[in-house]
């Protein structure tokens, strides 16, 4: 049985001492014993050495990055360079024989260079083959300013995916998270951070002295929102990520929780607990008005989020005696109830075909994360840790991460939604919770 | 009459307070006929919001100190997982406090409400809230001034105790009084 279980240890050049590295991909579990995965080499490019930060920093390997981002999605099983027969950077210098030898189904090459005539800027023309009809399927030239040549990676790594399996790749999708330090000391600090979607150059967006917590993205990516105790109560903060302005947009006696983004993000649904107990709101971004959308004193209905259409929230209420995820229609008022397993089910997220819901689940006084059909009514355990929460969907809604601990700290976790793979982002200090996954991105990557 | 009013209802909602407390055993059995029965109940009374309890002695800052000990009155009351009730004890030591605030009321305090780590963020938020305002209901039961009260609930955001065992999380769910 322990055969079932191969794990393979990535490790990541480690720059903690420069402090750019808050997340670590370390360990990537892949459960054996499924579909065969696909074979792909992703060949070291040619070109200059890529210095995408300043410091004394190991070049960027456009390559690693890739075949890293393929890897984590548990469909691609990538080729180490050391184990290739070859090292082509042309598609004249690729001899299919070689990479037949070695069982690959799938090929990458590319080559960078500094472009001469925009100073700053790094170009990567990649190459993607089929092995079996030894045939290029897809060639692209990417340019970006060379301090994004890991977004020109990610992107890559999208790219690659999106032919090979007929899904949108998500690995340019950013991860949003709350860091803490010094938990329950009298300097504990609590950081709301962006990093890539393999745990690279997290920033802090902002910093408090004060809980922070519920972070959410709008779905133009531009603006996140959260919950900050800043001024000694909750408040609701919606900041914009291009000019870090930050607005209090609900300030109300009580909790100020909860905020999530409506599909068209004009709106903000919220839990507020403004008239004794916490009740479902809507505040219009752009006219101010405050819509209440619950009306259950003495009950808890909290946890908003949007069904796709934005034509309903489903909510977590303990009106029944104990949470449980409801459904409302916001044209109808008509509410349903989505689950009946267990005494706890809560902060329930929608997958982007709004038809399957994923939340926190408690089994056996353990914590969980579900993943419901909500047609045919099934349940899946995803998550075998304990004390698991805050479970977010990659946009491609191929794989989710979730809070959990690990050796008493909170770290990070993905599993893909068929949980056939399972990795995990510890942080380098601290506690890292609450990670929310980023609509698709328009990065500064040009293609031509 | 507006005072009889105040503790008349200062009772029903203690009754309300109390209903769901853990209620001692019953001591009182039948022994065999014709007996009377011999042991009382030993429920300790209580002391009822509205009832008069003597004000505790204060330190120089007028925060008030528990008479045994000479220390400040704790002021921490602990709950059971997932719950918002208060305990016998903590209802007595909170009757201390409101004689306290009804005696002094240029004082005013902030009842921040806790729990321990289990349990989505935001629902917590939501039973911290429950937590304070269980102790802020019975201050105002007892007569203690709405404008005297402030709460504020930090769900599981900020442990007493950053472990992630039993022993943590008793310590963790708490409502606290922190006297201005």
């Amino acid at each position: 049985m322990n055969e079932l279980l191969k794990t393979l240890v990535v490790l990541l050049a480690c720059f903690a001492a420069l402090g750019h590295v808050a997340l670590q991909a370390l360990e990537i579990v892949i459960p054996e014993g499924w579909d065969s995965p696909t074979r792909i080499a992703v060949v070291p490019f040619g070109g200059p050495p890529l210095r995408d930060r300043p410091g004394p920093v190991r070049p960027l390997e456009i390559a690693d990055v890739v075949s890293f981002d393929l890897l984590r999605s548990g469909q691609f099983d990538s080729l180490s360079s050391d184990n290739m027969l070859s090292h082509p950077t042309e598609p004249e210098e690729v001899f299919f024989r070689d990479w037949r030898l070695l069982g690959m189904d799938y090929l990458v090459i590319g080559r960078t260079w500094q472009e001469t005539a925009s100073a700053g800027q790094v170009s990567v023309v990649y190459h993607l083959f089929d092995v079996n009809v030894e045939r290029e399927i897809k060639s692209a030239q990417l340019t970006a300013p060379v301090s994004a040549a890991r977004d020109i990676a990610h992107r890559i790594a999208d790219d690659v995916y999106e032919q090979v399996t007929g899904i949108r790749g998500a690995f340019s999708a950013q991860l949003l998270y709350v860091l803490v330090e010094n938990v329950a000391t009298a300097s504990a600090s609590y950081q709301l951070k962006i990093a890539d979607s393999d745990g690279e150059r997290a920033r802090t967006v902002f910093r408090s002295n004060e809980p922070l917590l519920s972070p959410s993205w709008a779905p133009d990516a531009r603006r996140v929102a959260y919950v900050s105790f800043e001024t000694g109560r909750s408040t609701i903060v919606v900041q914009d990520l291009d000019t870090n302005a930050r607005t209090h947009v609900a300030t109300y006696p009580g909790i100020n929780g909860a905020p999530t983004f409506s599909p068209d993000g004009n709106k903000l649904a919220m839990s507020l607990s403004r008239d004794g107990n916490p009740e479902i709101y809507i505040k219009n971004l752009v006219s101010g008005d405050l819509r209440r959308v619950t009306r259950r004193p003495s009950a808890i209905d909290t946890e908003p989020a949007w069904t796709p259409d934005g034509g309903s929230l489903i909510f977590t209420s303990d009106r029944g005696g104990q949470p449980q995820i409801y459904r409302k229609d916001l044209a109808t008022s008509l509410v349903d109830r989505l689950t009946f397993q267990g005494d706890y089910n809560a902060r329930g997220r929608l997958l982007p075909d709004g038809r399957h819901l994923i939340y926190v689940h408690r089994r056996n006084r353990i914590y969980h994360i579900a993943w419901q059909d909500l047609e045919r009514d099934t349940l899946r355990v995803l998550t075998e840790t304990a004390l698991d929460e805050s479970p977010s969907i990659a946009p491609n809604g191929m794989m989710m991460i979730y809070a959990t601990q690990a050796q008493g700290r909170g770290i990070l976790a993905v599993v893909s939604v068929d949980s056939r793979v399972r990795y995990m982002l510890p942080s380098a200090a601290g506690d890292v919770r609450e990670p929310a996954w980023s609509p698709f991105l328009s990065t500064n990557v040009q293609v031509r | 009459m507006r005072h009889v009013l105040r503790t008349l209802s200062a009772v029903i909602v203690a009754s309300v307070v109390l209903a769901g407390c853990k209620s001692q055993p019953e001591a009182v059995e039948e022994t065999s006929a014709g007996s009377t029965p011999v042991a009382q109940p030993t429920t300790p009374s209580l002391p009822w919001p509205g009832e008069p309890v003597m004000p505790p002695p204060t330190d120089a800052e007028d925060n008030p100190l528990d008479s045994t000990t000479g220390l400040l009155l704790d002021h921490t009351f602990h709950f059971d997982f997932d719950q918002a009730r208060l305990s016998e004890s903590d209802l007595r030591l909170l009757a201390t406090h409101a004689a306290h605030l009804r005696d002094l009321r240029n004082r005013s305090v902030i009842i921040e409400g806790h729990c321990d780590e289990r349990g989505t963020r935001e629902y917590n938020l939501a039973l911290g809230e429950r937590r304070a305002q269980a102790v802020a209901l019975y201050l105002t039961s007892a007569g203690v001034h709405a404008v005297q009260i402030e709460t504020v609930s930090y769900g599981e955001e900020r442990p007493e105790d950053p472990g992630h065992d039993e022993s943590a999380w008793a310590k963790n769910r708490r409502a606290m009084m922190i006297y201005r």
